[in-house]
């Protein structure tokens, strides 16, 4: 047994019994990933944590005190320090994860609405209009994404929308680039010329038949880009062009931070460890979805 | 299968468009004229056409009202193309669709008009259906998009399922990777049948069948036919099949039509020479009469550079001098049986060694 | 075969067309007077104006693009308005010191990625495979300017056994060959090379997997060949892909190093840009972002050009 037979659990049982659609196959499968559902749960209890910051975190965390500064972790009252003004870390990374998860998700959302709809007509009417859409991606794609957005923030300034703007317009290229291969690719198959010779019109066919065999793939691209979008606007933080002081946000806070790491690495560190652990769960679950929904992009 | 004819009286300009009046029967319910579609090969720095796929060159046919005809031919010939540029899913560069005396396109028959008129079935390939559409969805989906209320197109679709054979219970809300080959192509005569059309294209739709499940369906689609007063245009490179289900036959080579003709005599005696070949490439059920050696030799030439005259010239046993100097046209061989083959063999006064004296016009 | 390479680059000319426009735009859609650098908010208005007409930036903008465009193609990427040195001898020295950590960083990256995504992808399914997958997702999900700053906290500040910033002893911004300078490199290297060993791993071990699992290896078996020689085989079908990626992480490096030689002071093109941002120093800016892109525009056609000639499925062209 030399190739292992790839998740071929075809349950003989189920299949006699009642109609399964396709999300009841994924849901199944999820249902037995177990690193997936960890990491899934890690992403839920940092979302989790962001939205309930007000009443997680022990103190403000702009509250700056100068006698307090760059205290240890365990202290008394601070369980993970302070940080170089006085401000308790514990809190300051709680509500790091509003900015840090916003500043990343965002631009995501943005790019799959925009990289998507594009890459979607481009793919699904093709010739001319794809050709055109495609070279103007291309443009984009001639930049490493780190120098793209950092040109695009450093052009527009720095600030917390500027930065959206920024890692947005570095997404849309790849979410539109993915979004036109696969929808070329189902707009060939025959179910749509079949769709065709019924005498739908373009926007039906795309509706009914196209997009629901096309979101999934988009979807999970922009799922594996999320992570990629967290480092990335925690850089632009921490290069200045992100989130403006004395907003909590974990990049922004590695910055500040780096003064202290001769006198206490261990607190110069954590800010960094969040957008560690946050990626790398985004990037598992997005694994875990694309492995359970069997998508190959 | 000989390949002298008996000279028939040809007169000046018979092709198969008029053997409908000639006959005296009524006028065909499909009638194509000279289509043509060539596919632009780009290359060279600056992406322009250096050549062109002649895929559909000129061909012309009538099919009648309530028959079955059949289209065979090799991988390459056209066929499936022709079945795309009928349904116009790709645009022919010219030549016209007529139904029912009415061009498609124009005389008060717009595309969405003719598509109630005709429909197609794939042949099964997992991507005949869209894997995210229940079994009802698909086959509502085309009444639905000509105005149907969507319950009243549930319930054609509910009929349609018992009528190809699947009990409706069972099958409604299923998907499609839950069914097998046989009974997805099924879902695809149904949800053909469901805008009621009156001519169905067959695209090779029993080809990727086993053996056993392709017979219940061709039964299945001989009973369709005569159920719903069809038409059935059936496009197959398998002899066999063809013969049992066409009343007359079309044969393609390299975007052209070669022969028509009704199915009993072109199988008894085809005239042209690619017919013959073919036919006689038919593996026989009798173990004495094997095949020494092959009927064709080489390999179809390409259609983006066909070859001169005669497209079929540089395998036919018969080619002479002429037949890559002179394109033969499409002719009547036999009135009464109103078999036509375009071969310089069977054209009298051609100038081929083999041909017919023209018979003095009366 | 030919036609393909002279059609791609051909295609280059509009692309680089639309970087240099991009790059002109790109720093002219920056809110701000472009002289804000130079002179202060309340100098006299004639001061102003005399120094846009010397800068050029009193001109339409289509002008302004033509003229900078021109005089980059002739090497002049004009003065920095910060310190009036020209633009095009600061890259010079800068470029060279990025490219060098770029080339280390790529090819610890493809060593170890190479050996992780390998052995992950022969051992398909086995603890190996797991820890080689689980390195390569940390690679690519870890904040490599983070990385540099626990590797800096770990051996320069506990351990004290290499430097924290700089690219040689003393902070000079030359280099030599020698050991103090080696020592400046190791953590930099290293750090930058996370993500592309990241990236790599995961493209090795897909690509093994997949040739692994393909048919002709079990002929191959079939034959009786050993491991070795079927290795040989794997690593001429895995070669045109793993090296594509691999031209193409050099790419990203180049161009995505300043977040790395921010936190080591590393004097290369990175530096030169963060400081321009935050001077607002347009000339500077423009180039160093036409330099960087050209590279990867360049390495992006010597890959695709390369993988053509190695991957004989391509040849037909």
């Amino acid at each position: 047994m030399n190739t292992p037979i790839a998740e071929a659990n075809i349950d003989v049982a189920q299949v006699a019994v009642q109609s399964r659609g396709y999300w009841t196959t994924v849901l199944q499968r999820l249902r037995r990933d177990r690193v997936t559902l960890f990491f899934g749960s890690v992403v839920l209890a940092i979302i989790l944590v962001a939205i309930f910051a007000p009443l997680l975190a022990p103190h403000d965390p702009y509250h700056a005190s100068m006698i307090k500064r760059l205290k240890p972790v365990g202290t008394e009252g601070h369980l993970l320090g302070t940080d170089e003004t006085g401000r308790d870390m514990l809190s300051r990374l709680i509500y790091g994860a509003r900015l840090s998860l916003f500043m990343g998700i965002m631009p995501v959302i943005n790019a799959l609405v925009i990289g998507g709809a594009l890459g979607i007509i481009a793919g699904f009417v093709g010739g001319r209009t794809n050709m055109i859409i495609m070279r103007a991606m291309d443009v984009f794609y001639a930049f490493p994404s780190v120098l793209l957005a950092i040109a695009i923030s450093g052009a527009l300034g720095a600030g917390i929308f500027n930065a959206i703007i920024s890692l947005t317009l570095v997404f849309i290229p790849p979410l539109a680039r993915v979004s036109e291969s696969v929808t070329t690719q189902v707009r060939n198959l025959d179910y749509v010329d079949a769709a065709r010779a019924s005498g739908a019109r373009a926007l039906t066919i795309i509706r009914v038949h196209v997009l629901s065999n096309v979101l999934g793939a988009i979807f999970i691209y922009s799922t594996s880009l999320i992570s990629v979008s967290i480092i990335l606007a925690s850089g632009l933080s921490f290069l200045g062009l992100g989130t403006k002081p004395p907003e909590p946000e974990w990049g922004l806070m590695l910055n500040t931070l780096r003064q202290a790491i001769y006198v206490n690495p261990v607190l110069a560190a954590l800010p960094g460890v969040m957008i560690f652990i946050t990626s790398l769960s985004f990037n598992l679950v997005s694994d875990g979805l694309r492995s359970a929904m069997d998508i190959k992009v | 299968m000989s390949a002298e004819s008996i000279a028939v009286e040809t007169p000046p300009a018979e092709t198969a468009g008029h053997a409908g009046h000639r006959s005296g029967e009524r006028r065909a319910l499909v009638s194509v004229n000279d289509l043509k579609k060539y596919f632009p090969i780009r290359g060279g720095l600056l992406n322009r056409t250096i050549a062109n796929v002649q895929a559909v060159d000129g061909i012309s046919f009538e099919v009648k009202r309530g028959e079955t005809l059949g289209i065979v031919g090799e991988s390459g010939c056209g066929k499936s193309t022709t079945a795309r540029l009928l349904m116009r899913l790709i645009e022919p560069d010219s030549g016209d669709v007529i139904i029912d005396g009415k061009r498609v396109g124009a005389d008060g028959m717009s595309l969405r008009g003719m598509r109630r008129q005709m429909q197609m079935v794939f042949q099964d390939s997992f991507a005949s259906l869209n894997p995210r559409l229940t079994i009802e969805d698909t086959i509502a989906f085309g009444p639905m998009v000509h105005g149907v209320p969507q319950a009243e197109a549930r319930t054609r679709a509910r009929d349609l399922l018992a009528k190809v054979g699947l009990d409706p219970n069972l099958f409604i809300r299923r998907y499609p990777h839950e069914l097998s080959g046989g009974q997805r192509q099924r879902i695809n005569i149904a949800r053909a049948l469901a805008l009621e059309p009156k001519i169905v294209l067959l695209d090779e739709a029993v080809s990727a069948l086993d053996k056993s499940v392709e017979a219940q369906v061709l039964n299945l689609l001989m009973d369709l036919k005569r159920d719903f007063e069809l038409t059935y245009i059936f496009i197959s490179h398998d002899l066999h099949v063809v013969h049992y289900v066409s009343d007359r036959v079309l044969v393609m080579y390299l975007g052209q039509v070669v022969e028509i003709g009704p199915v009993d005599e072109i199988y008894a005696s085809p005239r042209h020479p690619y017919t013959q070949a073919l036919l006689s490439a038919m593996p026989s059920m009798d173990p004495d009469n094997r095949a020494e050696k092959p009927p064709l030799a080489g390999d179809p030439p390409n259609p983006i550079n066909p070859p001169s005259g005669c497209r079929f010239h540089t395998r036919c046993p018969f080619a002479e001098d002429l037949c890559s100097k002179r394109s033969p046209t499409l002719e009547l061989v036999d009135a009464a049986a109103g078999q036509f083959a375009a071969c310089h063999m069977t054209s009298p006064g051609s100038g081929h060694s083999k041909a017919p004296q023209k018979r003095a016009t009366a | 075969m030919l036609e393909y390479i002279l059609r791609r680059l051909a295609y280059v000319i509009p692309i680089s067309f639309g970087v240099t426009v991009l790059c002109f735009a790109l720093v002219h859609i920056a809110p701000g007077d472009p002289l804000d650098a130079v002179v202060g908010a309340d100098a006299p208005a004639e001061v102003v104006e005399k120094l846009k007409k010397d800068y050029g930036f009193d001109q339409p903008l289509p002008f302004q693009y033509a003229r900078w465009l021109g005089r980059a193609l002739s090497g002049d990427l004009g003065l920095s308005v910060v310190n009036n040195q020209p633009v095009a001898a600061q890259l010079a020295i800068a470029v060279p010191n990025t490219l060098m950590l770029a080339l280390v960083a790529t090819a610890i990256g493809f060593v170890l990625g190479t050996l992780l995504g390998g052995l992950a992808g022969y051992y398909q399914g086995t603890w190996i495979d797991k820890f080689a997958t689980g390195f390569g997702v940390a690679g690519v999900s870890v904040p490599h300017y983070w990385l540099g700053i626990v590797l800096v906290i770990i051996f320069a500040v506990e351990l004290n056994v290499l430097p924290a910033t700089g690219i040689g002893p003393g902070g000079s911004d030359g280099w030599k060959f020698d050991w103090a300078h080696l020592r400046h490199i190791v953590l930099p290297a290293i750090t930058l090379s996370v993500i592309p060993c990241g990236i790599i791993t995961r493209t090795v071990r897909a690509t093994v997997a997949e040739i692994l699992n393909q048919e002709f290896i079990q002929a191959l078996r079939a034959k009786g060949l050993r491991h070795g020689r079927i290795m040989l085989h794997i690593i001429k079908n895995a070669a045109p892909t793993v090296l594509a990626v691999m031209g193409l992480q050099l790419g990203y490096l180049l161009g995505g190093s300043i977040l790395v030689e921010t936190v080591f002071n590393w004097p290369g093109t990175g530096f030169l840009l963060n400081d321009a941002i935050f001077r607002r120093d347009i000339p500077t800016l423009q180039g160093t972002i036409l330099v960087l892109a050209m590279f990867f525009v360049f390495l992006n056609l010597v890959v695709d050009i390369l993988q053509t000639l190695t991957d004989p499925r391509m040849r037909r062209g």
